[in-house]
């Protein structure tokens, strides 16, 4: 099965966000695998496991990703493609990532594609879907379990809490939602094989693509942080007083009710 | 002159960190509650490859030199110490023997297991009698046609209630004192070995220490490790090679303290203020950080040694001595900085200056590094 896995970089969850020059300064700060694809690359190695085949982990980003591809070489994919744009696109979007992955991967027969639900950055959630309306093969969201038998395809997915299971077939993609599986410590064998798997690093010029084909379709406006937590505040008097107090000011203040 | 860790190492490192951090972290509490590790964190690190750090690639160990290990042994050190034994007594002188003295034969058989974990390793040296004085070995070991007859009594044997195979050092010409003795690999399944009674110690909790009973021990010619009548040289290879393991993972539980110290320094008010304001405190986190800095130069640089091929008697010694006095000096400072916190066992100071007094005993007591240092110093102007 030819199996592929769509990876951001993201930082780390432990780094505190900083502005500097109306951008998020990321001097001296750690990365890492986006969690959610994690999980992609645990349940690519599974179904690989499983069903033969090999995984193939790409990333759009820059030099710096490779450590995060070298990473999933060593949890056990088996190849790793870093398509590196930072010469080249200074403010991409959802849909520059999703043009240029789908451009590589549309001559590759992929059986299935499995990205993140989300990046824990910016959190849009688009790249995986809109890859595959570009391939123009089905998608599901947030899955939390994935069973293969041939090209018969049952998929779980959350919806909120719930549960839905979708029957599809292969080529797929599906995105990972947390509960999909436990992601793997890289081993330290796994690590020292790694060096010796396939990195291949492509530009927009080996993909056909100039920078107006993938020019973002957004435009960010500002980014600022979200504004300080307030201290609490107590209410005090007549219970009877303080109930009416709260369901006042939840009304008009906090405008929840 | 390169103070720089290569990447592929660096890399290593990064990843043990976070796997010790997450994982073993989180139950270092249990672990000293229970006197255990669970069975996860050490089915994890058996995946982690960690088991096979000091093994050769060729028998599926992970074949990084001495100082790619201290660094690993680095982060291993900076969570609790009995899951650190656990490794560090597997990996060090569990292993050690084998990978160096072993033949092929032996090596195939026995590294592979040991590599991914299946089996652990243990070093029984050390007898009631035969301590400090460790040549005074009352073990013996009769040769029998194919076989060796072992009867004996170790002690204090690190891993023992976990180990399948076993470095054993036992008399086979009691006469020629430390030239008669020979070391042997042992397993546990051989008639006539068990396990005997476990210790209870003062910290170190999770790794186990017990005695070893040899009651006519059956042991074929082919378990004879290296030389017969060169056990004695053997152990004080696989001692020596221990040592700089050893002060890396001292190194990583001072890192650890000198951390939360520091943490705590700047967090607690008293008298209005932060306590690192106090000039006393801060202090003490200066003395700690000098002795943390210079054992950690030291250490890289006897690992240097030591990858270079270079005789480490003296330094390796020194090593030892260092590393062990500066974890005591930085645990005791730990806890005074901590205050009242740092005698409370709901906190994992108190558990660290506990686990920090073994150091200057075992694997060669500081006294005896002095010794062996003093030797080789007198040496050098013979």
């Amino acid at each position: 099965m030819n199996i592929y896995v769509l990876m951001k970089r993201t930082f780390d969850t432990e780094e505190k966000i900083a502005l500097s020059g109306g951008k998020i300064n990321e001097d001296g700060a750690e990365f890492i695998i986006n969690p959610y694809d994690e999980y992609a690359i645990e349940e690519a190695i599974q179904v690989r496991d499983a069903n033969g085949g090999e995984v193939t982990v790409i990333s759009v980003g820059n030099e710096e990703t490779e450590k995060q591809l070298r990473t999933a070489l060593a949890m056990g994919a088996d190849k790793a493609v870093l398509i590196n744009i930072e010469d080249e696109i200074e403010n991409g979007d959802q849909f520059t990532t999703a043009k240029i992955l789908a451009e590589y991967l549309k001559d590759k027969d992929a059986d299935l594609i499995i990205g993140g639900n989300v990046a824990i950055d910016n959190a849009s959630g688009q790249v995986g879907p809109r890859v595959a309306e570009l391939l123009t093969i089905p998608y599901v969201t947030t899955i939390t379990k994935l069973e293969i038998d041939g090209t018969n395809v049952t998929v779980t997915r959350d919806v909120e809490g719930d549960a839905e299971v979708i029957e599809t077939s292969l080529p797929l993609l599906v995105t990972a939602q947390q509960g999909l599986n436990e992601p793997r410590y890289p081993s330290l064998p796994g690590i020292m094989k790694a060096k010796k798997k396939p990195l291949e690093e492509l530009e927009l010029d080996d993909l056909d693509l100039e920078e107006e084909d993938v020019e973002a379709k957004t435009k960010t406006i500002e980014i600022y942080l979200p504004p300080k937590k307030e201290a609490g505040r107590v209410l005090t008097g007549d219970l009877n007083e303080q109930v009416q107090e709260l369901v006042q000011l939840l009304h008009t203040e906090a405008k929840v009710i | 002159m390169n103070f720089e860790l290569d990447e592929d190492i660096l890399f290593l490192k990064k990843n043990v960190r976070d796997f010790i951090q997450t994982e073993v972290e989180a139950v270092a509490m249990q672990i000293e509650e229970e006197n255990h590790i669970p069975e996860r964190v050490i089915n994890l690190s058996k995946e982690m490859g960690l088991f096979g750090l000091s093994i050769p690639e060729e028998y599926g160990g992970l074949g990084i030199d001495m100082v790619g290990k201290c660094a690993l042994y680095e982060e291993i050190g900076q969570t609790h110490n009995g899951y650190t034994t656990l490794i560090g007594a597997h990996t060090g002188i569990g292993t050690v023997g084998i990978v160096e003295m072993g033949n092929e034969q032996q090596k195939r058989k026995y590294l592979p297991d040991m590599a991914n974990g299946e089996k652990i390793g243990a070093f029984a040296l050390t007898e009631p009698a035969a301590g400090s004085n460790a040549a005074n070995l009352k073990t013996t070991a009769v040769r029998k046609g194919d076989k060796y007859i072992i009867n004996g009594l170790k002690h204090y044997i690190t891993n023992a209630t976990e180990a399948s195979v076993f470095t054993v050092m036992a008399a086979t010409d009691p006469e020629k004192g430390s030239k008669g003795i020979t070391s042997f690999i042992v397993e546990k399944d051989f008639p006539g070995f068990q396990v005997g009674a476990v210790e209870k110690k003062m910290g170190l909790r999770g790794s186990h220490s017990a005695e070893c009973i040899f009651e006519d021990c059956e042991v074929p010619v082919e378990n004879v490790l290296g030389v017969e009548g060169q056990g004695y040289v053997n152990a004080l290879k696989i001692l020596t090679n221990g040592r700089a393991g050893l002060a890396s993972r001292n190194l990583g539980s001072c890192l650890k303290l000198l951390d939360m110290s520091t943490r705590y320094a700047r967090e607690r008010i008293q008298f209005g203020k932060p306590i690192i304001r106090n000039q006393a405190v801060s202090h003490m986190l200066a003395e700690m950080a000098v002795e943390i800095e210079a054992l950690r130069s030291f250490t890289y640089r006897v690992a240097w040694m030591v990858d270079q091929g270079m005789k480490v008697i003296k330094e390796a010694a020194m090593l030892k001595l260092y590393g062990s006095e500066v974890y005591n000096r930085v645990a005791d400072k730990a806890v005074q900085i901590h205050g009242g916190l740092g005698y409370i066992a709901d906190y994992p100071i108190e558990r660290f200056f506990r686990d920090a007094r073994i150091t200057r005993i075992y694997e060669g007591t500081s006294e005896i590094q002095k010794n062996i240092i003093a030797g080789q110093l007198e040496k050098e102007y013979n």
